[in-house]
C-alpha cells in the first residue's frame, strides 16, 4: 500500500532527519487490511533509526505526539484501528514547547 | 562651683536635647518618605489589581459619535472600519477587550505590537525576565537600549510609543499556579507565548478554571505551531496531551535554535486569532492545528479531536478546582522548569572522573601530553572551539571511537610519554555521557571538563565566545 508519511516537530531527526517518507507498506496477508497499528510498528522497525522511545511507548506513540491521518487527528478516525487505505498522507508531529 | 557645674550640665543638656530634636526630624522625615513610597506601591498594586478597565478609560472625556467611537478612533482605525466584516462593531469589540499575553518573547514580541496598534483597550504583559542580547534576533519589541532591563517594560514602552490611547498593565512576575487566577482574572482573553512545558499546562488549566479562551501558539527551529484551547466547546491542552512528553523529547530555543521569523509569523497569527476572538468575527482555529514548516513554505491545518470527556482539567466530571489548580505542581508534573533557562545538571559520573576548566588549563601550561575530544554537534563546534580540540560529536562516538585511540597514540608518539584523555561540551552533560561511554569502552581514564566550555569561557578565557 502506497503511503505517505510526514515526521514534524523533531520527529524527522529519529529518522535520518528526512521529514517526507514516500513508502509501500505491504498489508496483513489474513485480511488485506493495513491499520495504524500496524503502520506503527511498521514505522518503528523500518523508519526509526535512533532512540525508538522518542516514537513509541508500548505499542502507541509516545505522550506528545499527535497522529493525523490525511489531516484529521487519529482520534476522530479510530484510532489505532484506523484502517488506511491507498495514497493516505499519515503524519506524526511532536509538540513545540518553545517561544 | 556648684554652679558652674549645674551651667555646664544644663548646656550639655540642650545641646543634647537640640541634637535629639534634629535626630526625630530626621526620622520623621524618614516615617513620611517611606509611607509616601508606600502609599505609591500600594497605588500601583490596586491599578493592577483592578479588573483591566478598557473602553470608558479610552474614551476618558473625548466626544463620542453616535457610533461610540471619537473622532481619533475614527481616523486611526479607519482601515478597519472599511473592513465590511469588521467595521464599527468590530472596532468597538476591540476597544471593550483585555487581552493577558503570558510571555513577552519571540512569540510575544508581535503579538503584543499587533494588539497595541489595533487598539485591544486593555493589554496586560506578563514576563520576569530580563532583555538580553541573544534575544534580539527574533524578540523585535526589545531595542538594544533595553539590554539588561525587564521585559515588560520594554514591551509596555514600545506599546506607548505606537498607542498612547491603550491600557497597558505591566506583569513583572513569572506566572505561577499561585498567582495566575489573580491576574488572569482581569482579562477576557489569555494569550500563551511562553517558551516551556509546565507553563503550557498550567495556563491551560487557568483558562480552563476561569473560562477564558487560549490563543496557544509555540515555535522550535524551523517549525511553528498554533491553536485556540477552550474555546467555544473545544478542547483543552490536556484533551490533547493527558500525559507531558518524558523530558527528552522537550527542546528548548536555547539548546536547538530558533530562525527568528519562525516566532515571528506564529506570533503575527497568535495575534491574528485574539483580534479574531476578541472581535468575534471569523471562524477561529478552536478544534483545528496550524502547522508551519518554515523550510519547506508549508502551512497543514488539521482536524483536532473535540473536547475530551475524560479530560482531568475540563471533562465533564472534572473535579478540577481553584484551589486545586493552585495546588498543583507543574513542575513536579512535568518534569521540567518553568524556565528556558533553568538546565538540568547532570551528575553521571563520579569526581574523580572530571576536572575544572582551571585544571585543565594547568595541565595545558605544564604541557601534559594529551588530548581534548569535544563532543558537540559538528555545528556547534564550528561556533567556536578551544584550539587543538578534536571534534567527535557525542552521537558519531561510537562508531568513530577507533579514531580517540589513533589520536592518543599520535600523541604519546610525538611527546614520548603516554597521553591522557579529556573530553568537553558546552555545558558539562554530554561531555559525562561520553566519558561513561568512553570508560566502558576501553578507556577507563577519560575524564570530562566540569562546565564544559561555559567554564572555560567563565574561569579560564573571559575572551572565549560564549553562545
Amino acid at each position: 500500500m502506497q503511503l505517505t508519511l510526514e515526521f514534524g516537530g523533531g520527529l524527522d531527526l529519529l529518522c535520518q532527519s528526512v521529514k517526507i517518507h514516500h513508502v509501500d507498506v505491504t498489508p496483513n496477508v489474513e485480511n488485506g487490511k493495513l491499520t495504524l497499528r500496524d503502520l506503527l510498528s511498521w514505522v518503528r522497525t523500518s523508519l526509526i533509526k535512533e532512540r525508538p522511545e522518542m516514537f513509541m511507548k508500548g505499542d502507541s506513540v509516545r505522550p506528545g505526539i499527535l497522529v493525523l491521518v490525511n489531516d484529521c487527528d487519529w482520534e476522530l478516525c479510530g484510532g489505532h484501528d484506523t484502517e488506511l487505505e491507498e495514497k493516505d498522507v499519515v503524519v506524526f508531529i511532536s509538540t513545540l514547547h518553545g517561544g | 562651683m556648684d554652679c558652674k557645674i549645674v551651667g555646664n550640665g544644663s548646656a550639655d543638656i540642650i545641646h543634647e536635647i537640640e541634637k535629639l530634636k534634629l535626630d526625630k526630624k530626621e526620622i520623621e522625615n524618614r516615617i513620611s518618605k517611606l509611607e509616601a513610597q508606600l502609599k505609591a506601591d500600594e497605588a500601583v498594586q490596586m491599578k493592577a489589581n483592578q479588573a483591566c478597565s478598557s473602553y470608558d478609560s479610552i474614551l476618558d472625556g473625548h466626544a463620542v459619535s453616535s457610533n461610540g467611537l471619537t473622532p481619533g478612533m475614527i481616523y486611526r482605525y479607519s482601515r478597519h472600519l472599511l473592513l465590511p466584516d469588521f467595521g464599527v462593531e468590530g472596532q468597538i469589540n476591540l476597544a471593550k477587550s483585555s487581552i493577558l499575553v503570558v510571555g513577552a518573547g519571540g512569540l510575544g514580541s508581535p503579538v503584543v505590537l499587533y494588539l497595541a496598534s489595533c487598539g485591544i483597550g486593555c493589554i496586560g504583559i506578563v514576563d520576569s525576565d530580563i532583555v538580553e542580547l541573544n534575544n534580539l534576533h527574533r524578540q523585535i519589541i526589545h531595542p538594544e537600549a533595553y539590554v539588561g532591563h525587564a521585559k515588560v517594560k520594554s514591551a509596555a514602552a514600545a506599546c506607548r510609543a505606537i498607542n498612547s490611547s491603550i491600557n497597558l498593565v505591566e506583569h513583572n512576575q513569572a506566572l505561577q499556579a499561585s498567582n495566575a487566577l489573580d491576574i488572569v482574572s482581569k482579562y477576557d482573553i489569555v494569550v500563551d507565548a511562553t517558551d516551556n512545558l509546565p507553563s503550557r499546562y498550567m495556563i491551560s488549566d487557568c483558562c480552563v478554571v476561569m473560562n477564558k479562551p487560549l490563543i496557544s501558539g509555540a515555535a522550535l527551529g524551523l517549525e511553528g505551531q498554533l491553536t485556540v484551547y477552550h474555546h467555544k466547546g473545544g478542547p483543552c491542552y490536556r484533551c490533547l496531551f493527558p500525559t507531558p512528553p518524558p523530558t527528552a523529547a522537550c527542546q528548548r530555543c536555547s539548546d536547538s535554535g530558533v530562525l527568528g521569523v519562525v516566532p515571528g509569523v506564529i506570533g503575527c497569527l497568535q495575534a491574528l486569532e485574539a483580534i479574531k476572538v476578541a472581535s468575534g468575527i471569523g471562524e477561529t482555529l478552536s478544534g483545528r492545528m496550524l502547522i508551519f514548516d518554515a523550510l519547506s513554505s508549508r502551512i497543514r491545518i488539521v482536524k483536532l479531536r473535540g473536547r475530551s470527556l475524560q479530560c482531568f482539567a475540563c471533562g465533564d466530571h472534572a473535579d478540577f478546582t481553584q484551589q486545586s489548580f493552585q495546588s498543583f505542581d507543574y513542575e513536579g508534573f512535568t518534569q521540567s522548569p518553568m524556565s528556558d533557562k533553568a538546565r538540568p545538571k547532570l551528575s553521571l559520573i563520579s569526581d574523580s572522573a572530571r576536572i575544572t576548566s582551571r585544571e585543565y588549563k594547568d595541565l595545558i601550561d605544564r604541557q601534559e601530553p594529551h588530548i581534548l575530544v569535544d563532543v558537540r554537534p559538528a555545528h556547534h563546534f564550528k561556533i567556536t572551539a578551544i584550539p587543538e580540540s578534536i571534534n567527535i560529536p557525542l552521537s558519531a562516538l561510537e562508531d568513530q571511537i577507533s579514531l580517540v585511540d589513533s589520536y592518543l597514540k599520535e600523541v604519546a608518539k610525538d611527546s614520548g610519554k603516554s597521553a591522557s584523555l579529556y573530553v568537553v561540551c558546552r555545558r558539562g552533560n554530554d561531555s559525562q555521557r561520553a566519558v561513561d561511554f568512553l570508560s566502558k569502552n576501553g578507556f577507563p581514564l577519560a575524564k570530562d571538563i566540569i562546565g564544559g566550555l561555559e567554564s572555560w569561557a567563565q574561569d579560564v578565557d573571559p575572551s572565549f565566545p560564549i553562545y
